[in-house]
């Protein structure tokens, strides 16, 4: 299997009040294909505009990419004029967003919805389209597919819909799926169905996927690797399994660490990360981290120590402390 | 109830209220319709048995409206011969009213589609381009809206000449600055929508994103101000010919007719000035009802949560 997408020092800005917002500042990562990767992180912390700069949907103004390679299929996206990248936007790469109340058209029928991405990439003639629309149906699990054909959005459940979101985003067979925070707005049980779903059609359509998520159930069961951001700046990079059993970074451990657990005392106050996520637009000259990290020291305030690991191994963060750290020992915090 | 995943991954209770929902076939609609909106349902009906008026004029007047002058019945009261009497020139009223209906409906629905479509062109470019476009178009818009209605229209008017379709296009431009606002401002709040967001991920063209997905949804507050300012038009006719700036006589124009009749026959002969002048008011009240009907129904958002 070969790379499918490298993401070199993407950065992107947004233009505010408060000066300028380095929403992502510097992330690269790579994506073999097929893979399923997680970017993890909280509300605010650059994942999903750093999904939208993939794509180039950054709403300009106020927002920009300035700079940074986005290599997919050998070639650069940042440098397709914006008729080629419509080519590939829904064809070979598709995005599922977090809201399916609103991501349909209401005043469309939910077969134009899903015959428009067909006609307008593979080139099918209706009839065509209409078939494939009630193949792409079946396929995630809608039954009776031909007559909800001419059903209005409003008439399906928000589990449903998300199903035909689904089921548009991959009408193509795409090489790359985003879906950010897809399964966010629903009720865990249909969580779990529509991450399976999503799971089990990109293992057969071969379908890369990245899930943007701020949930670490979510990406401990389905993420390969796994990128945490923080800051527009991705910190900590590794297997699921690395990332569960031994995060090196201080707010992985902390994010980890905070999941409220069934074993422990409900007496107990739950563990949190102390303070706020910091102010994108004036960000601390060191590590980012640093005024909410218990183990900062006067390097930390200096210095963004580099995404890498001591021993040379695929498990990189960006921490200067990161080596000292082992396993994590859900210790609960006393209040 | 017990909510359990299906084999196919749908759960029972997406099919209970898959199941819950009535389908309607159009006749059941338009019985809802009529039962939920009645003063909608009878202003419709109003309106249907106009517009047949109107293209049957030939066979429901009595008279010819223009040429069967008849200087010796000239301001008779009305009567069985002449329902609604006859005018200075001994021309039936009735016949004159019943041709109106035309003049006005055609007048009214020229003005109307060419502004509707004029405007909601230039409204949803300008709200979905935004940027100087916008800008420019806007402060256009301020500047048309700046003048009365009515001014605006009587300029166009005597610029370009009085004819039907003249005095089409003079209220239609007059039409235009209202839905270019109106339009921009839906287009606005529907761009924003995850779906367009959607729309673009999936690679759509500037003309089809416009066309499918931002235009659709702006046409029902669209349609609410076109069905409400149809009756606006029909008095703004009226009005410019009352004026003298109307579709010229001998052409039985509604408004043509309360001119002449309330300059100097308003105590000889009142039928000349009452049936087109309550003709034109019946039209108007009932389209301004219609309008109000239409948007209830029409606005996706009051229409969803009901069953």
């Amino acid at each position: 299997m070969g790379t499918l997408l490298e993401v070199r020092d993407l950065r992107t800005e947004f233009n505010s009040e408060g000066g300028i917002v380095k929403a992502v500042d510097g992330v690269s990562y790579d994506l073999q294909e097929g893979e399923t990767l997680g970017l993890v992180g909280e509300s605010g912390c650059g994942k999903s505009v750093s999904a939208l700069s993939l794509l180039r949907l950054i709403p300009n103004p106020p927002g920009r990419i300035v700079g940074g390679e986005v290599i997919f299929e050998d070639q650069d996206l940042m440098k397709l004029s914006e008729r080629q990248m419509r080519s590939i936007r829904g064809n070979k790469i598709a995005m599922i967003f977090q809201e399916p109340m609103t991501s349909l058209n209401p005043v469309l029928t939910i077969g134009r919805q899903l015959t428009e991405t067909v006609e307008l990439h593979m080139g099918y003639s209706p009839e065509a389209a209409v078939r494939r629309s009630v193949e792409l149906l079946e396929m995630v699990g809608i039954p009776d597919a031909k007559s909800r054909l001419s059903n209005y959005p409003h008439q399906f459940s928000g589990g449903m819909r998300q199903r035909v979101m689904i089921a548009i985003a991959l009408s193509c067979s795409p090489r790359l799926l985003l879906a950010d925070e897809a399964t966010t707005a629903l009720d865990v049980t249909i969580q779990a169905q529509i991450l399976e779903l999503i799971k089990n059609l990109s293992t057969e359509l071969g379908t890369a996927v990245i899930i943007i998520t701020h949930n670490l159930g979510v990406v401990a069961r389905y993420a390969d690797r796994v990128n945490v951001m923080y800051a527009g700046k991705i910190i900590e990079r590794g297997t699921a399994d690395e990332i569960y059993e031994t995060p090196k970074h201080p707010y992985t451990r902390g994010l980890l660490g905070s999941v409220p657990r069934l074993d422990v005392d409900r007496e107990d106050r739950l563990a949190s990360i102390e303070g706020m996520p910091p102010d994108l637009d004036r960000l601390p000259p060191g590590c980012s981290f640093v005024p909410r990290c218990p183990h900062a020291d006067d390097h930390c305030r200096a210095e963004m120590p580099p995404l890498s690991s001591k021993d040379g191994s695929e498990h990189v963060y960006a921490c200067w402390k990161g080596h000292e750290f082992g396993p994590l020992e859900f210790v609960q915090a006393k209040a | 109830m017990a909510i359990e995943a299906t084999a196919g991954g749908r759960s029972a209770f997406d099919q209970l209220v898959e199941e819950a929902r009535p389908k309607r076939t159009l006749a059941q609609n338009l019985k809802r319709f009529a039962r939920r909106k009645p003063a909608g349902a009878i202003s419709a009906v109003v309106l249907i048995l106009l517009a047949l008026i109107a293209l049957f004029a030939p066979v429901i007047a009595t008279h010819d409206p223009i040429r069967d002058q008849v200087a010796a019945e000239r301001l008779e009261a009305p009567s069985a011969s002449h329902f609604m009497g006859t005018d200075n020139l001994g021309r039936d009223v009735f016949s004159r009213v019943v041709y109106g209906a035309r003049i006005s409906l055609q007048v009214g629905f020229l003005a109307i589609s060419l502004g509707t479509v004029t405007g909601l062109v230039i409204g949803v470019l300008s709200g979905y381009l935004g940027g100087k476009l916008d800008l420019v178009v806007q402060r256009v818009v301020d500047v048309l809206m700046g003048f009365p209605f009515i001014i605006l229209a009587m300029l166009l008017v005597v610029a370009l000449g009085a004819s039907l379709l003249n005095v089409g296009i003079a209220l239609s431009v007059a039409i235009v600055p209202r839905v270019v606002r109106l339009s921009r401002s839906s287009t606005l709040s529907v761009k924003e929508e995850v779906y367009v967001l959607a729309a673009v991920t999936i690679g759509v063209s500037l003309l089809r994103m416009v066309l499918r997905h931002i235009l659709p949804n702006t046409l029902g507050p669209v349609f609410v101000l076109a069905t409400g300012a149809l009756g606006g038009v029909i008095v703004a006719e009226a009005g410019l010919a009352f004026l003298g700036l109307g579709i010229p006589p001998p052409s039985p124009s509604w408004g043509g007719m309360l001119n002449i009749g309330a300059r100097g026959y308003m105590e000889a002969a009142p039928w000349m000035v009452i049936f087109p002048g309550v003709a034109l008011s019946a039209v108007v009240f009932t389209f301004a009802l219609l309008g109000d009907a239409l948007r209830d129904v029409l606005d996706p958002r009051l229409r969803r949560g009901d069953s």
